[in-house]
């Protein structure tokens, strides 16, 4: 069966943001291009642009979130659109009202997009494939799938530290990728951006299957993984994670794949340090270098804001494009 | 019992059980094929179907079709998936018995058989709960299900709460000579999962079931086999390899069948791999390398049946994010066409594939059916093999419209489906 690209207009450009997969090098390096002209924006004295006044923009999200929710309120409101954030706690859903039924009472609504986070991957693209026409959808997370708009900040954020070349770089991921959905869109966006080398770094029991696939270079051993490297990515361990057997604890985690100043010191000497957050200091890594020189976890947060806002943008600035062509 | 006498004439009898495939006339009264090839002495025919052109086959026997009645009416019902049968040439529908009321007293055989009859379409048979409310832990009144009518013991999909409950399970139900059938799944492999293990589950994020949850649980069930001597007949094996372990135990003498599914040997992991819930299956779509093994084990009648493991839905059942969605298939419209796509493909001989849907089933069943010969009771199915037509939902004889196979390609119609040699369906006439 195929289907067309859901997020791509037959122009070629964004009509959703779902999932790495699926785009290009230049829409990937548009995002990051936009973002960086908004970087300024939150430097000036009013910290707003007017690109997106009067649209209207729901946050909704079926699992918990602080620090993307907030991001995405931020990036919302310094585009000047009107944001409603709602959060459909489980027991609301348990009361009946189908994913379907949420949606469409929201559409009556008049809502320009949805920035949706779910438990369950594709809910994303299953929205997409239900709302009116004239809606945009933003997945904020789904599932393990994907959480493009983090990738594309974590993309940001390297090329900032590192340059534009990504073919010279080596990134490697360390972590849980079995459950990570940053992973996954860090993953693809890595390879789009023609990154000399992705590694991911865990032990078997958080390694998907068949992972090769994506087109990574797999490491059970984070020395190993981390020679050379000029970023290191490391990803947030659940506690969950020592219930279902997939680690016997936290501190054997810690002493195998937690990350410390020497373990970091076969990297690159510029190796850039990197966290989605929140992080688990002491389990996948040591404060030192949580808050050592080389972290730039604090400026990810920065950047998302900017990311976000060109994510946004794009997508519904092409909107506006098309409902000019519509009256003239 | 006044049934008509009928002579079908022209057509190309095939029959598997009897080693026929050529032009010959069938004559049928009483509810019984009373001549093959020349007419009979004194045999005046109330009615006379022209078969030219046609293929006569034994009517087709469903191994596993869920008819949603008791308790899921709003997704299909006796009377909807029986007259459905019948017009896909379906002369025998085996439930499994997770309905609800769950089939594990006498009082649900006999609501659900009360139903059929008055439908009077296609025939339906149960399997009995092997274990009360099908709970894992307490065994059912076999005997009395037996009784009943049921044609044999399941737990369905769900799990036996420990190998010792299996094992007496397997002992009981041995004692009255019952068939058990088994969903090889090892639960605590493929609890939360609901895509095959491998790429694309890794790709989509979805939580996976493994390879090993079905052979896992294959070995085990073998070697409580072999230990109790109970009769078994492993449903929907979807992995090449389960399909090798039960070659090696027929091979060694286990009193094993088997059979999968329609959507296993037509569609794999990656037809999922853009979140269509129509490609939701538990067990799920495997691989290619397990696609080839299921055809082989076809062919060579390791896996005796192939079925339509049909779950008719409410269109809400698809309409949510892939894992939330409901698995399964609308399987009655396609069990014909696709046996004799598998023959258009050579992937089967046109006697292999009928053979899967009429005598093999009906052996695992240890039923009379799926059998032309004198005698035998008149199930047939007459179809147009050179009828070509696409699959669209809104022309589905099936209360569930939910197919993973919509716009395909499709061959063979059903003209004629006779049950105990009455006419349950002709095509244009309804």
């Amino acid at each position: 069966m195929t289907t067309p690209n859901l997020q791509i207009r037959e122009d070629g450009r964004l009509r959703h943001f779902l999932s790495i997969e699926g785009l290009n090098h230049n829409l990937l390096t548009e995002i990051l291009d936009t973002a960086e002209s908004f970087t300024g924006v939150a430097e000036q004295s009013v910290k707003k642009v007017p690109l997106l006044r009067g649209r209207t923009i729901v946050n909704l999200f079926f699992e918990a979130s602080t620090r993307t929710r907030t991001t995405f309120e931020l990036a919302a409101k310094r585009l000047s659109a009107d944001v409603l954030n709602i959060n459909v706690s489980a027991s609301s859903a348990v009361k009946g009202e189908t994913l379907l039924d949420t949606l469409r009472n929201l559409e009556a609504m008049h809502v320009d997009m949805f920035v949706v986070r779910h438990c369950d991957s594709g809910t994303a693209h299953f929205i997409a494939r239900h709302v009116l026409p004239h809606v945009t959808v933003i997945n904020a997370g789904d599932g393990r799938h994907a959480h493009p708009t983090q990738a594309m900040l974590d993309m940001f954020t390297i090329r900032r530290e590192k340059g534009l070349d990504f073919s010279r770089l080596t990134v490697a991921i360390v972590g849980d990728i079995l459950h990570s959905r940053v992973a996954r869109s860090q993953i693809h966006a890595l390879n789009l951006l023609s990154t000399g080398e992705v590694r991911i770094v865990a032990p078997r029991t958080l390694i998907p299957a068949s992972v090769e696939s994506l087109g990574v270079r797999v490491f059970n051993d984070l020395r190993e993984g981390l020679q050379d490297v000029d970023v290191v990515i490391m990803l947030r361990l659940q506690r969950e994670r020592m219930q279902g057997a997939m680690l016997p604890s936290e501190n054997e985690y810690y002493r195998l794949y937690g990350l410390t100043e020497e373990k970091l010191s076969v990297a690159k000497p510029d190796v850039t340090v990197m966290h989605p957050g929140p992080i688990n200091r002491g389990v996948e890594m040591d404060s030192q270098v949580a808050d050592g020189p080389r972290s730039v976890i604090l400026q990810q947060v920065a950047y998302g804001i900017a990311t976000r806002m060109a994510v946004m943008s794009m997508a519904m600035q092409q909107r506006a494009v098309q409902n000019s062509n519509e009256y003239t | 019992m006044n049934t008509p006498r009928i002579r079908i004439s022209g057509g190309r009898l095939i029959d598997p059980a009897n080693r026929i495939d050529q032009l010959l006339d069938l004559y049928i009264g009483d509810g019984q094929i009373v001549a093959i090839g020349n007419t009979p002495d004194g045999f005046t025919p109330d009615i006379s179907l022209d078969a030219t052109g046609l293929c006569i086959v034994p009517g087709l026997i469903d191994l596993c079709a869920r008819l949603r009645e008791p308790g899921h009416e709003y997704k299909a019902s006796i009377d909807s998936e029986c007259r459905a049968a019948a017009a896909c040439g379906i002369t025998t529908l085996c439930c499994p018995p997770d309905t609800d009321p769950v089939i594990d007293t006498p009082a649900v055989v006999e609501l659900i058989r009360h139903r059929a009859q008055q439908v009077a379409a296609a025939r339906v048979v149960v399997l009995g709960a092997l274990t009360r409310g099908l709970n894992g832990r307490h065994l059912s009144e076999m005997h009395a299900l037996k009784q009943a009518g049921c044609v044999g013991m399941s737990n369905a999909l769900h799990p036996l709460k420990s190998t010792l409950v299996e094992r007496r399970a397997f002992e009981y139900a041995a004692t009255f000579d019952l068939t058990v059938f088994l969903h090889a799944d090892d639960m605590a492999l493929s609890a939360g999962g609901c895509i095959h293990e491998g790429r694309i589950s890794t790709r989509l994020g979805l939580p996976g079931i493994p390879e090993a949850a079905e052979t896992v649980a294959v070995a085990r069930d073998l070697a409580l086999i072999e230990q109790t001597g109970v009769r078994a007949h492993f449903c929907r094996l979807t992995t090449h390899r389960a399909v090798r372990m039960i070659a090696r135990a027929q091979f060694d003498g286990l009193p094993v069948t088997a059979d999968t599914a329609m959507p296993y040997v037509y569609l794999n992991e990656v037809d999922a791999a853009d979140f269509g819930a129509d490609y939701h299956f538990i067990p799920p779509l495997r691989t290619l390398e397990d696609r080839d093994g299921l055809l082989e084990g076809l062919r060579r009648g390791t896996l005796s049946a192939l079925c339509s493991d049909h779950r008719p839905h409410e269109p809400d059942a698809k309409r949510a994010p892939f894992p939330a969605t409901e698995p399964g298939a609308s399987g009655l419209d396609t069990l014909l066409p696709l046996s004799l796509k598998l023959v258009e493909s050579a992937q089967l001989s046109m006697t292999d594939a009928v053979a899967r849907i009429t005598v093999g089933p009906a052996r695992i069943l240890n039923l009379p059916y799926g059998d032309l010969g004198v005698g035998r009771c008149a199930d047939v199915c007459i179809f147009d093999p050179a009828a070509s037509w696409y699959l669209d939902e809104a022309q589905m004889h099936s209360q569930g419209k939910n197919t993973p196979f919509r716009g395909w390609e499709m061959p063979g119609k059903v003209r004629y489906t006779l049950v105990d040699g009455r006419i349950a369906y002709a095509a244009g006439i309804q």
